[in-house]
């Protein structure tokens, strides 16, 4: 039975699909009909178990919970029993027993989520884990896309910056794969990960080359708070290789759009005239994040047994 | 759950057997659009909402008849009930239909709820809720083409195309040309897996 949503990699072509219709329907309803609240999953709670710093993820998991009705509990790792030395698994036994239906967790180690999904009842919802996956993210970069471009199959991404670290371009090449999208990764060699030939996509070291053939950039933060040591020599020398600025910009076909999963370091990887041109749809994902995460809980708790997502492990 | 969504036949499409067919299910339209003007006084201030997808065909249809006979022009939309269902917790999540409420809104209207077959009453209980969120109509009232009975709820119509005496092994399907190619009422065994 499906029950959580792990990797994007366990979406189908339909099971991706269905959750960007009810997106779009979702935020026809709340946007368009000011329906603010939806009494769709009263008595069900939700637990946002983040034991990793987030402002966009949590806030815009909770405002979807609340928004189907759902109750939400938040739990950070700091100031929690985490900090006197309890571990994953008894966190969130005792979180279950305390009758949570869905478990969106965010943590440092690549895995968690697959590993709390072996003892947990509740769905077991990936919100970001280590440098391996952030499935919601890349579903709700999927509905950026179609909506300003009109579709998803066929297009040319290009996503740029610190692949190695990225849990965003590791889903968003799964998913972006699955909706018939051709992805291109940008970046220096020594921030490409090992076994990148493997993923179904392609890469490349030179951004100039590969902008004027894009129909989506999409740049990445360097994350230095993953780096032990360099791997570049110095920010100047990124910026001026793999930073977004607004020469690149000009290279860019007539309705080539630009994003960003934030949080964006402004002059680093993207030059602060191309974050708030007409291009980005910087904004844009944060309030789509709220329609798509509405969807994948709609779709996983609303009913009898989920509508997307993985096997039980 | 309710017949109210009618879906094409799956079963044998020749143990269905048809109660209206082609011109009949026009001219019971046209019925129901003159009572419409009659009991509304002309049509002022009237909002038609159809529940997906065979009510918002038919809300459809009766703006256009009004619009023959008397030239008055009834804004129509659609309205989803799935998110109000009071038996989403028994099945998997269905997909979500159009919700499209007319720019003016429903806030002090007359509006009309239009379904294709009045069954329990539990697609209108919901869709009464999902009304409650949208605006505050000055009231509701409920057309059906089809009422086969059985309610689970005190519930009526005021627009009637046609009163079916069912039992609760047979399934009301109603088939319309935009989205089945034909007009048609079938009457036929339940489908199994409902």
């Amino acid at each position: 039975m499906k029950r959580h949503l792990l990797s994007a990699a366990d979406l189908t072509l339909e099971d991706a699909t269905l959750v960007l219709d009810t997106a779009t329907e979702l935020a026809q309803l709340t946007e368009r009909a000011t329906v603010k609240k939806l009494p769709t999953l009263r008595g069900r709670t939700v637990v946002n178990l983040f034991f990793e710093d987030s402002t966009r993820t949590r806030t815009s998991f909770e405002l979807a919970a609340k928004r189907l009705s759902a109750d939400v509990i938040n739990f950070s790792a700091k100031g929690s029993s985490v900090s006197k030395g309890e571990t994953l698994k008894d966190t969130a036994l005792t979180l279950e027993a305390m009758g949570s239906d869905a478990v969106v967790v965010r943590h440092s180690w690549s895995g968690a989520p697959v590993n709390l999904s072996r003892f947990i009842r509740g769905s077991v919802i990936n919100a970001g884990d280590g440098t391996h996956e952030h499935p919601t993210q890349a579903l709700l970069d999927a509905y950026t896309m179609r909506q300003r471009l009109g579709r998803i199959e066929g297009l040319k991404v290009t996503i740029v910056g610190d692949i190695l670290h990225s849990r965003v371009a590791r889903s968003n090449v799964l998913l972006l794969h699955t909706l018939g999208a051709d992805v291109t990764l940008v970046a220096p060699p020594t921030l490409l990960p090992v076994g990148v030939d493997q993923w179904p996509c392609q890469t490349s070291y030179d951004l100039d080359a590969v902008l004027p053939k894009s129909d989506v950039v999409m740049m990445l933060r360097v994350q230095r708070e993953r780096m032990g040591a360099a791997y570049f020599p110095s920010t100047r020398e990124y910026a001026r290789r793999y930073g977004l600025d607004v020469r690149r910009v000009q290279t860019l076909s007539d309705d080539a759009i630009v994003m960003h999963p934030g949080p964006m370091v402004r002059g680093m990887e993207i030059a602060p005239e191309v974050a708030d041109g007409v291009r980005s749809t910087i904004v844009e994902q944060v309030a789509n994040g709220v329609s798509v995460r509405m969807a994948v809980l709609y779709l996983l708790l609303g009913g009898a047994e989920p509508a997307i997502g993985s096997d039980d492990q | 759950m309710s017949a109210a969504q009618a879906r094409p036949v799956t079963g044998d499409p020749a143990a269905a057997r048809p109660v209206l067919q082609g011109p009949e299910v026009g001219r019971v339209v046209d019925r129901m659009a003159h009572e419409l003007l009659e009991k509304t006084r002309g049509g002022a201030d009237v909002v038609l909402l159809g529940i997906p997808t065979r009510g918002t065909t038919l809300a459809r249809r009766l703006a256009a008849r009004v619009q023959a006979f008397e030239g008055v022009e009834i804004p129509t939309g659609s309205l989803d009930i799935t998110l109000y269902r009071d038996d989403l917790r028994l099945k998997s999540p269905r997909a979500l239909e159009e919700t499209d409420v007319p720019a003016d809104g429903i806030d002090g209207k007359l509006v009309i709820l239009v379904d294709d077959v009045l069954f329990s009453g539990r697609s209108v209980r919901a869709g009464l809720d999902a009304l409650a969120d949208l605006g505050r109509p000055r009231a509701v009232q409920l057309a059906v083409l089809v009422d086969r009975g059985h309610r689970e709820l005190p519930i009526r119509a005021d627009y009637v195309g046609k009163n079916i005496p069912t039992s609760l092994q047979e399934a009301v399907h109603v088939m319309l040309t935009e989205d089945d190619g034909r007009d048609a009422v079938l009457l036929g065994p339940a489908d199994v897996a409902r």
